[in-house]
């Protein structure tokens, strides 16, 4: 098997699952529990969030716990919008964000809510004069992606960040969940006021996510109940899968360390291979982009869904654009965005990189990519 | 070219004449064990200032740890180079590019130690400043309020290139001052209290008073989590949990109700003095704040410190309640402190406790009854924990982390 599509999901790493077995299999308290097994619960999940935080260089208090990216983005955008709708009703956002934060915005949207769409580059990057000039007033919130998920572009937060220091009644909101232990972000250098990631992005288990709330936003609680996460989340603490993203996070950050280079020199290689294929377009910008993510367009006539089709009989897992959207037909908001046209927008393929890839698995997968376009040519023709 | 240093300043010390040379020892031993986790740096010192040399080790978790080392006034990001005029030019440059420098302002300011080096100071500001300029984009010159300063210090043994300062975490390095026992109860002051004392060079060991079952594992489990927070700023800490259940029965059956509080204060006092005794400590320090609860009027202060002679060290007695929480909230023991377990504070508190007791009262109903065995076994029966900021605690998880 060769899998390549690890910005959908990563495979958890064998300690993470082990420390998952072990903890719901042996502190399964509910941490809000007064005897002793509650208090070890409670210990877990306090330690969890110390690492977490010192591995995000922020404070334990700024760590809310979440069922994963998803939740995540609509607590920070729903949850700006609720509590300060008072200050104002602008929200900015890209024309390039997930689902999970394009959604909440239509959702606020209809409630009376402005929102501002930019629109991005030729490489997919959002500019930050863009940022500016849509900057009103009544802004609230400014949300935009650290790593794009379907072209990899790496956003200017930093840049981004340092123009809302200029306004301190707009927050500003960051997608990390494919950035996280891929491209270095401080948080508190680049004034980020919130900010998501997702444990199984970075070899953990789905069903934990954080949500970075800096100390002194306030947000309204989405789930409301026994007020856990000191109120902004409330439902019994999923410890096991929290203290299995605690561990996943600490073995992927080391990772980083180790094999960063290494990661970034395969993306490379891949890329040369793929530039060679006659029949494919690159789509992922040649500088500034993830050290994971690869985007092409397949050539007119090779249907994007059954070219995946075809790879996986090979036993080689790769994406259209992104899995979240990938059942819906339509073409790729990234790539339309970006300016490549509808028909190439339609027949996008992502392939998406983790630390466990190789050099060894190019040469057989390049093949088959080969193979696949020829036989699905000659099938359409 | 990477910055390769951390240049120290040193606070206070630089005052103690003949004994800097102690302060300074101390506090390379301080800074060694905080940074022992970076294996490849190096640690030179002298009279004046010390140097942390980098050897390739990241520069930002080791500025992040020195900021809680006592005795360090400030610190910079340092190059070192020849005492050559190019070499010095491209220094200042790769200083000033490892910052984030576009938009801002910037001066040079040359200084030379070295009065050998042919090249003057203002030439210095002069050919290095225009340099600068020249090799970057967004960056202009404002000698008046700069936003970088790009320091140049043409020294014997080379030049050195600073361009920012970070404000260090003040005070005299923890244990030149000597050791004190810290009352720790779980509230918000006594930790700040213990923060204060380290900060003006004392080592501390904490004492608490744990009355099971009428207090929580989760109560004790604080206090330890409160001294874990307290070892970033002094490297090891002892905890001394002591077993106080039935003191604190016998007083509440047998002394009045309003005097209990007092009684139990004094009995705590002695406890712990006759720990610092064994512990070869000079003093014992406490959170309290005078005027704040009934314990600490000036009277209950009087009756209660009737019983020990040995210094008694009030470092919040001049703050404010909210001071206090602000500096709670700074050094993070302030979330740790507001949780809600019952302490040995705030179980068997009289409704109405004297503000203005008599000492001669406390002293006739402590005479019913012999306290000095009781006090005396909770001393023996006492547990103490060593909480280091390297280990910490929870080896119990260790391997699900």
């Amino acid at each position: 098997m060769i899998y390549l599509d690890n910005s959908a999901t990563t495979k958890p790493f064998p300690e993470v699952v082990d420390s998952f077995v072990a903890v719901a299999t042996n502190y399964f308290a509910n941490p809000s529990s007064l005897h002793g097994l509650g208090m070890k619960s409670e210990r877990l999940l306090a330690q969890a969030r110390e690492q977490i935080a010192a591995m995000l260089r922020v404070k334990p208090n700024e760590i809310v716990f979440t069922s994963g990216g998803t939740e995540a983005n609509n607590f920070a955008i729903k949850g700006v919008a609720w509590e300060y709708k008072q200050r104002g009703r602008h929200i900015i956002t890209t024309k390039i964000e997930h689902p999970s934060v394009v959604e909440p915005c239509r959702q606020l949207e209809e409630l009376g809510f402005e929102v501002t769409y930019l629109p991005v580059d030729h490489e997919g990057r959002v500019s930050v004069e863009q940022v500016e000039r849509a900057l009103r007033d009544d802004t609230i919130l400014v949300s935009v992606m650290h790593v794009n998920n379907e072209v990899g572009t790496v956003q200017p937060i930093e840049e981004i960040g340092a123009l809302l220091a200029r306004y301190p009644k707009t927050l500003f909101h960051v997608d990390r969940v494919q950035g996280i232990s891929k491209v270095p972000l401080d948080l508190k250098q680049a004034g980020v006021d919130l900010c998501t990631i997702s444990a199984h992005k970075f070899h953990g288990l789905r069903g934990a996510g954080v949500l970075y709330v800096r100390e002194g936003v306030r947000l309204a609680p989405l789930i409301a109940g026994g007020g856990q996460e000191r109120q902004l989340r409330s439902g019994t603490e999923n410890v096991a899968a929290i203290v299995a993203m605690a561990k996943a996070l600490r073995l992927a950050m080391e990772r980083y360390d180790r094999d960063i280079d290494r990661l970034q020199a395969l993306k490379d290689e891949w890329l040369e291979a793929l530039a060679a294929i006659p029949d494919i377009e690159i789509n992922t910008p040649r500088d500034g982009a993830a050290p994971h993510i690869i985007n092409f367009s397949l050539k007119r006539g090779v249907k994007p869904e059954v070219f995946v089709h075809e790879l996986e009989k090979s036993g080689i897992y790769v994406s259209t654009t992104s899995a979240c959207s990938s059942k819906k037909k339509a073409p790729s908001k990234t790539l339309l965005a970006m300016g490549l046209g509808e028909d190439r927008a339609e027949r996008g393929i992502r392939i998406s990189l983790s630390f466990d890839n190789s050099r060894e698995e190019i040469a057989p997968a390049v093949a088959a990519i080969k193979q696949a376009i020829k036989t699905l040519s000659e099938v359409t023709e | 070219m990477k910055y390769d240093r951390i240049l120290i300043r040193y606070g206070e010390m630089t005052t103690k004449g003949k004994n800097r040379n102690i302060f300074v020892r101390r506090l390379k031993n301080n800074i060694a064990r905080k940074l022992q986790a970076f294996e490849r740096i190096q640690i030179e010192y002298m009279r004046d200032r010390m140097y942390i040399l980098l050897n390739g080790e990241p520069h930002e978790p080791i500025i992040e740890k020195l900021k809680t080392v006592f005795g360090i006034h400030s610190f910079s990001l340092a190059m070192k180079c020849e005492n050559d005029l190019d070499a010095i030019k491209e220094t200042a440059l790769a200083a000033v590019r490892q910052l984030p420098y576009k938009g801002k302002t910037f001066k040079v300011s040359a200084r030379r130690v070295d009065k050998q080096f042919p090249h003057r100071s203002d030439e210095l500001n002069y050919e290095v400043g225009a340099h600068i300029l020249r090799q970057t984009d967004g960056l202009t010159v404002n000698v008046r309020e700069p936003d970088i300063d790009v320091r140049i210090e043409v020294r014997q043994d080379g030049t050195y290139v600073t361009c920012r300062d970070i404000f260090g975490a003040g005070g005299l390095p923890v244990g030149t001052s000597g050791k004190a026992m810290l009352m720790l109860s779980g509230g918000i002051d006594s930790p700040v209290a213990g923060y204060l004392s380290m900060k003006r060079g004392l080592e501390i060991e904490a004492v608490h008073f744990f009355s099971p079952p009428f207090t929580s594992e989760r109560a004790k489990q604080k206090v330890i989590d409160l001294v874990r927070k307290l070892t970033t700023y002094g490297g090891r800490i002892k905890l001394h949990i002591v077993p106080f259940t039935e003191v604190q029965q016998v007083i509440y059956q047998r002394i009045p109700n309003e005097y209990s509080l007092i009684s139990t204060r004094r009995a705590m006092l002695k406890i712990t003095d006759a720990l610092r005794r064994r512990q070869r400590a000079l003093a014992i320090v406490t959170g309290e704040s005078l005027g704040q609860v009934a314990s600490q009027t000036l009277e209950s202060m009087y009756v209660i410190n009737e019983v020990t002679n040995t210094p008694i060290l009030r470092p919040l007695v001049s703050m404010d309640k909210l001071e206090i929480i602000e500096l709670a909230k700074q050094i993070g023991t302030h979330d740790i402190s507001i949780l809600p377990y019952e302490d040995c504070c705030t179980i068997f508190t009289p409704r109405a406790p004297k503000t203005k007791p008599k000492k001669e009262k406390v002293l006739h109903y402590e005479s019913q009854l012999d306290l000095a065995p009781l006090l005396e076994k909770a001393v023996n029966d006492t547990e103490t924990l060593v909480i280091d900021e390297e280990t910490g605690q929870g080896d119990e998880f260790a391997e699900l982390f």
